[in-house]
């Protein structure tokens, strides 16, 4: 997509990095532009009116003129800011979590409402809700479905039968479910309880209002987040570096609860 | 932009990439940068490299504070002077320059060397956060200044510190947050404009 010489659009600030003195490269994502790099000058030093309008998980009007290698940050106005999100390390560990695998998953210049929207709700949901982990899972399972990740879950891969009210198996590398036959004597999969079967169907053809009704007891969380991030980690075949404080706040029993 | 230099010969070359790879540094001021080297008097040129020679060689890190300093501990911890119930944690050295031109502070500080960066990779295990741990351990200390900087990654440090240390029962404050001089209230952002109101003061004038 060739980009207009100069632009208005809405972004969600996924990630910055220091470039030289006093400037900032921004990783924006937009809805008609997707995903792409933006020079912010001057933004860290004291004076600049622009850097609390660009900090990271910030939705912000911004206006863009074309530079000579990258868009030249020319006018921000944040739009929301998700304080309560930066007030809370339980919150803020997960939103960042969801802007990595964004930006990790996204290509740069395809447009993508969708994705776009999927991630600004994710932020408003993470926001309010108590459970933010199943917040996340359904933007897993939503983000997988959108880049064209779907898991299968209602076929065994191997033999093609429905699968059965038994632990099934996971196989990040096949993409979905395998029956007990078809699993058995292979390293990758992962055994699948009836119950992870279930909630990660719901997760997958329901709608999210339909989650955030569900109790998720904390072991059964644990299993499908390990279903999840281990398909994750397999489609991008690196591990996600957020995940990493999210699992050190859980050791951690200090900061355990949500704070409300 | 990164177009070979047909003109420059082997050595310098290999000046002008090393000047390029220093932060800040474009390829033009590389280019700049080794010319002016290349006019100056043999002796300058000779006082550049040992001092970068000696930077690496006599430079370590203050086995209390983590700060870079030629001798350990480093002058500020061995300062009889200085309060020792007070310690200000920064990022990086230089903001402990930053804060001593001030000379507003009396304390002892300590440097974590970065700041949490969850997509990075880097939590408190990177830090030196565990040696600041090691130091509270003795009761001298009763007041923790975070002074990371007002942004994302440096909030969330201050946010991880503060409950950490606050369960020591350690007195734990921040610096105060709010309008940086020079700034037009209008182009504030809802964040900043919060914090100036809640860290109001009382004035008299
Ligand atoms: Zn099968
Ligand atoms: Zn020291």
């Amino acid at each position: 997509m060739t980009l207009p010489r100069l632009f208005k659009t809405e972004a969600i600030v996924l990630r910055q990095r220091k470039l030289g003195e006093a400037d900032r490269i921004l990783t924006l994502y937009t809805p008609t532009y997707g995903k792409l790099d933006a020079k912010a000058k001057g933004v860290r030093k004291t004076t600049s009116r622009m850097s609390g309008h660009l900090q990271p998980l910030t939705r912000c009007m911004v206006q863009l003129a074309r530079g000579r290698s990258m868009e030249v940050i020319a006018g921000c106005q944040a739009l929301e800011s998700f304080a309560v999100i930066r007030e809370d390390l339980q919150r803020l560990s997960r939103a960042l979590y969801a802007a990595e695998l964004v930006d990790r998953f996204v290509p740069e210049h395809v447009e993508s409402h969708a994705t776009y929207h999927l991630l600004l709700d994710t932020l408003r949901r993470l926001a309010q809700a108590l459970d933010a982990d199943s917040v996340l899972r359904y933007f897993e399972m939503r983000l997988l479905e959108h880049s064209g990740f779907r898991p299968e879950l209602a076929r065994c891969l191997g033999c093609e039968r429905q699968l059965q009210p038994v632990t099934n198996y996971f196989s990040p590398g096949a993409g979905g479910t395998l029956c007990p036959e078809c699993a058995g004597g292979t390293a990758g999969p992962r055994p699948l309880s009836v119950n992870a079967l279930k909630v990660m169907r719901l997760l997958q053809r329901g709608s999210y209002n339909d989650m955030a009704r569900l109790q998720v007891p904390p072991e059964l969380g644990q299993e499908i987040e390990r279903h999840l991030r281990s398909y994750i980690v397999h489609v991008l075949e690196r591990d996600v570096n957020a995940a990493a404080f999210i699992e050190r706040l859980r050791r951690d029993a200090l900061f355990e609860t949500i704070e409300v | 932009m990164n177009e070979p230099l047909p003109s420059a010969a082997g050595p310098v070359a290999r000046l002008i990439e090393e000047f390029h790879k220093l932060p800040g540094v474009g390829p033009k001021s590389a280019q700049r940068l080794t010319y002016y080297v290349l006019r100056a008097p043999a002796a300058e040129a000779q006082a550049l490299a040992q001092a970068l020679l000696d930077v690496k060689d006599k430079i370590v890190l203050c086995s209390v504070c983590q700060n870079v300093t030629d001798v350990d501990p480093c002058r500020i911890c061995a300062d009889g002077q200085r309060d020792r119930t007070t310690i200000c944690v920064v990022e990086e050295p230089l903001d402990i320059l930053a804060l001593e031109r001030t000379r507003s502070y009396r304390g002892l500080y300590h440097v974590l060397h970065g700041v949490i960066s969850p997509m990075e990779g880097i939590g408190p295990d990177e830090l030196k956060m565990k040696e600041l741990l090691d130091r509270l351990r003795s009761n001298e200390v009763g007041e923790v200044i975070v002074a990371t900087n007002p942004n994302l990654e440096g909030e969330a440090t201050a946010m991880y510190l503060g409950k950490l240390l606050r369960a020591l029962g350690l007195k734990v404050t921040r610096l105060a947050r709010g309008l940086p001089v020079g700034a037009d209230l209008e182009y504030a952002d809802d964040i900043t404009l919060a914090r100036a109101l809640e860290g109001r003061q009382e004035f008299s004038g």
